[in-house]
């Protein structure tokens, strides 16, 4: 055994002991608990740790290698600058909520086996479910809801191919897996949905933006990299990712152009900057794995950013949508200048992290002499820049003015921004650093004369058609509208649902319960007295015949006989619709006494059947 | 009442010289990409000015795919799932 614990256990045990601090002291111990975790990352040499035999299988709580290592050292310092960015709460089971998130998304990290990855993702989309309620609207109650229930069958996607996958391969280590099979396959979809591919990134763009402020940026940094991480691991090379990567880049920029929540507009920039990663791994060389990887790297570090910003203007003045902000570059200078930097990193700005992430993905696209990839991401590139870059600040904090005048957000959040910030540049002017620390060795030099003046050239003459669509009008102006996107099929199937579960299948119910309940009191009627059939037809037969004799002969015997008959007769009749037969006077047991009876038959039968085995 | 301060951008003419230090750039970026070697991986980006022309004709489309073909599909009001 090692001196260091599984970074997950700091992070969730740790949860549990939030409530006991007040005030300042909460402040203190909820910060130390990232920094703890990041001492002890630090101790943990590379290896499989923490193994226990369970059933026949092995169950590792920390397999570290580089690809691991790399996002635990993001999420740590993500979950460092989040919490800082959420001191002001006064909500303990966020804080709660948010570390064990944290911890959760660490405990996948570091799986070394499919059921220990399985646990740890459940318990994220338990935890996650909860940032989104915690805001307590009644868009997040119900966006909660539909995100835990896409999640709950994303997880039992995963669960359906862990088992059928370990049946097949007869181990639980979580190693490469690659697509072959039922198994796989369901694996495969279920890392899908959490790492929002087209047509299953609804919840993303749901949830994410009815989050709370200081949810949101949690969320935005864990589930779906957690993803990424999970596919880079089981599925490199895989190349039905570059294709899924591709659409997930080129999608959601034409929903961002036109959503007017800010927040919403961020989520699908999440979706585009995710889908290059995916297009990296599904590429599956040294270069795109790196690229995928640091890409990652430096997404959770801006997006949080990008989302810190637009949650602090939120937080400053209770409004997020485009249509109700502008100029507040004149009130929340420092918040501005934040999210430009945000913007510039997820636009790959030269000196800008993106700028030496994102670059590594096109090069391995290039190497590979993809040329239609290429083009996809070309064009995403210059729409990320146009919907991320410019809009967001242009409509936050300049655009016209919403006569909107306000304050700075708290220190810690301004500080939480700063540090992320400053990684930003960093990430982009010394990107050696991180080069460093990814799963392969590096060759690649993102600095040269071409690459600087071709992401240039592309970025300021998207701003040129941003700059001359805005001057001529023809850009769409914000509207205070919703779009419809793919939760639309469940979100209104399920009223359709509803409507069928309500009428035509409550109709087909209670005809069933009739049919049913009036067979067995027809068969409950018949078994008392199966002989009453038969026999009102041979009296009713006999009866006639006499009515004919009476008829023509009239004698005196005949008429007596005929009367008895018919008296016969209609007392059958009587019985057969009061149900009162013959000898249902007998009195009866309770239902109760009878059950006793088999129960206690059966007990001894069985007695003796275990006696005789 | 006091008249409010004046912020960077209420003055025109501030806007005005961003822009047109925002002209002056573009026009260097197009002169400079006349000037350096490339090392392609694929022919086109030897063309002159591909990156300008494909970014500025991206955003376009970008925008005009989404205004006139997206937005009338999929536009609806606030309350519509309410």
């Amino acid at each position: 055994m090692i001196n260091a614990v599984p970074p997950a256990a700091i992070f969730i045990l740790g949860a549990f002991f939030i409530p006991l601090f007040r005030g300042k002291l909460k402040s203190v111990y909820l910060l130390i608990l990232p920094v703890l975790g990041f001492v002890n990352l630090l101790n943990i040499p590379q290896g499989a740790h923490w193994s226990f035999n369970f059933l026949d299988y092995t169950i590792t709580f920390l397999r570290v290698d580089r690809l691991s290592l790399l996002f635990a050292y993001i999420f740590h310092l993500v979950s460092f600058i989040s919490i800082l960015y959420a001191l002001q709460l006064k909500d303990d089971l966020q804080h709660i909520a948010s570390v064990l998130y944290s911890g959760a998304a660490l405990g996948v990290i570091f799986a070394g086996d499919l059921l220990s990855l399985f646990f740890f993702w459940e318990v994220m989309a338990v935890t996650a479910t909860y940032l989104i309620w915690a805001r307590k609207t009644k868009a997040s109650q119900t966006a909660g809801l539909r995100y835990l229930l896409v999640h709950i069958f994303g997880g039992l996607c995963l669960l359906a191919g862990i088992v059928i996958n370990t049946f097949n391969t007869g181990s639980i280590e979580f190693g490469y897996i690659g697509l072959s099979g039922l198994g796989s396959g369901l694996i495969f979809l279920g890392f899908g949905i959490n790492c929002a591919w087209p047509g299953l990134h609804m919840w993303l763009t749901d949830a994410y933006p009815e989050s709370t402020i200081t949810g949101t940026v949690f969320l935005s940094a864990f589930t779906t990299k957690c993803a990424v991480y999970a596919l880079a691991r089981g599925f490199p090379g895989t190349e039905l990712l570059i294709w899924i990567g591709a659409l997930m880049t080129m999608f959601p920029i034409f929903f961002a152009v036109i959503e007017n929540n800010l927040r919403r507009v961020l989520s699908y920039s999440l979706i585009n900057q995710v889908g290059f990663m995916v297009v990296g791994i599904g590429i599956g060389t040294q270069l795109s794995i790196n690229g995928a990887t640091a890409h990652a790297f430096a997404d959770i570090l801006f997006k949080a950013l990008l989302f810190m910003a637009m949650g602090a203007v939120m937080h400053q003045t209770g409004k997020i949508n485009a249509t109700d902000l502008g100029g507040l570059y004149k009130t929340m200078p420092l918040t501005c200048i934040f999210c430009i930097v945000g913007a510039a990193s997820i636009s790959a700005f030269p000196l800008f992290s993106a700028f030496a992430t994102k670059s590594m993905v096109m090069e391995a696209v290039a190497k590979e002499h993809r040329s239609l990839i290429w083009f996809m991401l070309l064009f995403a590139s210059a729409g990320v820049f146009h919907h991320a870059g410019i809009k967001i600040p242009f409509f936050a904090f300049f655009s016209h003015d919403s006569g909107i005048r306000t304050k700075e957000p708290p220190l810690n959040m301004l500080l939480a921004m700063g540090i992320a910030a400053f990684l930003c540049i960093f990430i982009g002017t010394v990107p050696s650093v991180l080069y460093s620390i990814l799963p392969y060795p590096v060759d690649y030099a993102p600095y040269t004369a071409p690459h600087v003046m071709a992401q240039l050239q592309l970025l300021f003459f998207s701003a040129l058609a941003f700059t001359l669509l805005i001057l001529s009008g023809i850009y769409p102006a914000e509207m205070r509208a919703i779009n419809l996107d793919v939760d639309l099929i469940y979100r209104k199937l399920a009223i359709a649902f509803l409507w069928f579960c309500n009428v035509p299948l409550t109709a087909f119910r209670n005809g069933l319960q009739n049919f049913s309940s009036l067979l067995i009191s027809g068969i409950a009627k018949l078994s008392n007295d199966p002989l009453i059939i038969p026999e009102t037809i041979l009296q009713g037969i006999h009866l006639s015949f006499y009515k004919v004799f009476t008829a023509t002969s009239k004698a005196p015997g005949t008429i007596a006989k005929t009367a008895k008959l018919e008296y016969r007769f209609n007392r059958l009749l009587k019985m057969k619709e009061t149900g009162r037969y013959y000898g249902t006077e007998v009195p009866r047991r309770p239902v109760g006494l009878g059950v006793l009876f088999a129960f206690i038959l059966i007990f001894f039968y069985a007695l003796i059947y275990m006696i005789v085995r | 009442m006091k008249e409010e301060k004046k912020y960077l951008f209420d003055k025109p003419e501030n806007v005005q010289r961003l822009l047109r230090v925002f002209w002056v750039v573009l026009l260097v970026l197009l002169t400079i990409d006349l000037l350096i070697t490339k090392h392609p991986f694929f022919s086109w980006e030897e063309w002159p000015e591909f990156y300008a022309v494909y970014g500025f004709v991206a955003c376009v489309c970008l925008v005009l795919a989404s205004k006139y073909i997206l937005r009338p599909i999929v536009k609806r009001k606030e309350e519509y799932y309410d």
